[in-house]
């Protein structure tokens, strides 16, 4: 089984060579320190740069230089600033290759819900509505079940939706599951997880053919 | 030139009255109009609308706002760092509408650019979408969504000079740039203010155009929400 530094480091092996990516706020913002070194990827994050660096040096902290998480961050050699419009253009223009972000409930068909348990936490979707909408390539970064333990991957969001049918794969600390028209297909194996379990964990449709291999991180 | 300069906020912020609909710049904390914000504090102004991709913190920003009872609507795209806020909407004190971020920056846009309205694909199928009006295009479902109206845009600036021209740094710039001359006036407040011709005409990310005041702000506290720092290696 994966901790959340694990999902991010095998996520991270999706992230190619000329890609620019939109990392979502917990595990997703993790990928970036996995990503090989030996590739140039470019990181968008929302509230306007292109180019986004680590956490600066303690002492150089900009409040005018923050990711979309409000952390501090830096601009590389080669960033840019925009205003969110712009932004929002490179996003709903599918200029922008991998999204990666985190969910409460994804289901069969690829439909997520994100941002809102009614009655109970409503924080808003920020950037995430236009980031599943325009998408082509949207790689869910979650755990495969939630605290009381039931399963997120599901036949049905039952919590407000986010987008539609929009999820191309999810990576969890038990799977990498592909989101096919007839359902979740299992690609990958966590290590020292059975398909058993997986199965166990899955509430929607589970597609396994063949053997299974571990993931590789 | 047309000169644009207003003496201070005070002056800035005349015609302001209870009830009228704000749109404020900045994300998270990071380019919020602090000038404008302590100054409808201070006027007290009630049963505001306020368009704002986030609502401060319980301390600052238009958190300072909220803890005065000043508004009573809330257009955001993601409140989630503000308990005072949390409170009064699970209450039901505080009328909110969420709505995408993108949306948000199109609606500014719309309005500063004479769009009666936008299609955006983002929300088509989730709550966001119902009651409104949707369209195919190309295979595709988009979501009809109208421009802003507001009386007062107040946006914060880095550098602007006397006849409006205005520079924005890092990003701090965000929504800012997108709610000049999308309300009826548009404040901005910047950190220097200099003389036309001092700033580049090819640098200028605002013409004065867009704006109808302009002043430098005071005593800016540029708060840091998350200090996040790496540790030299």
């Amino acid at each position: 089984m994966l901790d959340k530094e694990g999902i991010a480091k095998r996520i991270a092996k999706e992230v190619k060579d000329g890609y620019y990516v939109n990392l979502g706020i917990g595990i997703p913002t993790l990928v970036a320190n996995f990503v090989r070194d030996d590739i140039e990827v470019e990181f968008q994050s929302e509230n306007g740069i292109l180019g986004m660096g680590p956490f600066p040096i303690e002492g150089e902290e900009d409040a005018d230089l923050i990711n979309a998480g409000k952390q501090t961050i830096t601009a590389l050699p080669g960033a840019s600033f925009f205003d969110s419009a712009m932004s929002f253009g490179m996003i709903r223009g599918q200029h922008v290759d991998l999204t990666i972000l985190g969910a409460m409930e994804v289901a069969e068909n690829g439909d997520i819900a994100n941002w809102k348990i009614p009655g109970k936490m409503v924080k808003g979707m920020g950037g995430a509505m236009d980031l599943v909408a325009s998408a082509e390539n949207i790689i869910v970064a979650m755990m495969h079940t939630n605290k009381a333990g039931a399963s997120k991957l599901l036949k049905k969001c039952s919590l407000p939706l986010t987008g539609v049918a929009c999820v191309t794969k999810i990576v969890t600390n038990l799977a990498v599951i592909e989101v096919t028209k007839d359902g979740f297909k299992l690609l990958e194996r966590a290590p020292g997880v059975s398909v058993e379990d997986i199965k166990k964990a899955t509430e929607g449709k589970l597609l396994v053919e063949g053997d299974i291999p571990e993931m590789e991180i | 030139m047309i000169k644009k300069t207003v003496a201070n906020v005070k002056d800035a912020l005349q015609g302001v009255e209870d009830g009228m609909t704000f749109m404020l710049g900045g994300f998270g904390l990071s380019g919020i109009p602090e000038n404008a914000i302590s100054e409808l504090v201070r006027l007290n102004v009630k049963n505001l609308t306020c368009i704002s991709n986030n609502a401060g913190v319980d301390d600052f920003g238009l958190g300072l706002l909220l803890q005065k009872k000043q508004i009573d609507k809330m257009i955001s795209s993601y409140v989630g760092e503000n308990d005072e806020f949390e409170r009064q909407m699970l209450s039901e004190e505080l009328e909110v509408e969420l709505i995408p971020q993108g949306t948000l920056a199109a609606r500014c846009q719309a309005a500063q650019q004479g769009f009666p309205a936008i299609y955006t694909p983002a929300g088509y199928g989730t709550e966001v979408s119902q009651f409104k009006e949707t369209r195919e295009f190309d295979g595709k479902m988009y979501v009809l969504e109208r421009a802003f109206k507001a009386n007062f845009a107040f946006v914060k600036a880095w550098k602007g000079d006397k006849a409006g021209n205005l520079i924005f740094k890092g990003t701090a710039r965000n929504f800012n740039p997108l709610m000049c001359g999308a309300a009826k006036i548009t404040v901005a407040e910047v950190e220097e203010l200099v003389e036309p011709g001092e700033l580049d005409p090819n640098q200028i990310h605002i013409p004065g155009i867009f704006v109808q005041r302009i002043f430098e702000g005071k005593n800016y506290e540029k708060r840091i929400e998350k200090r996040t720092v790496r540790k030299v290696s």
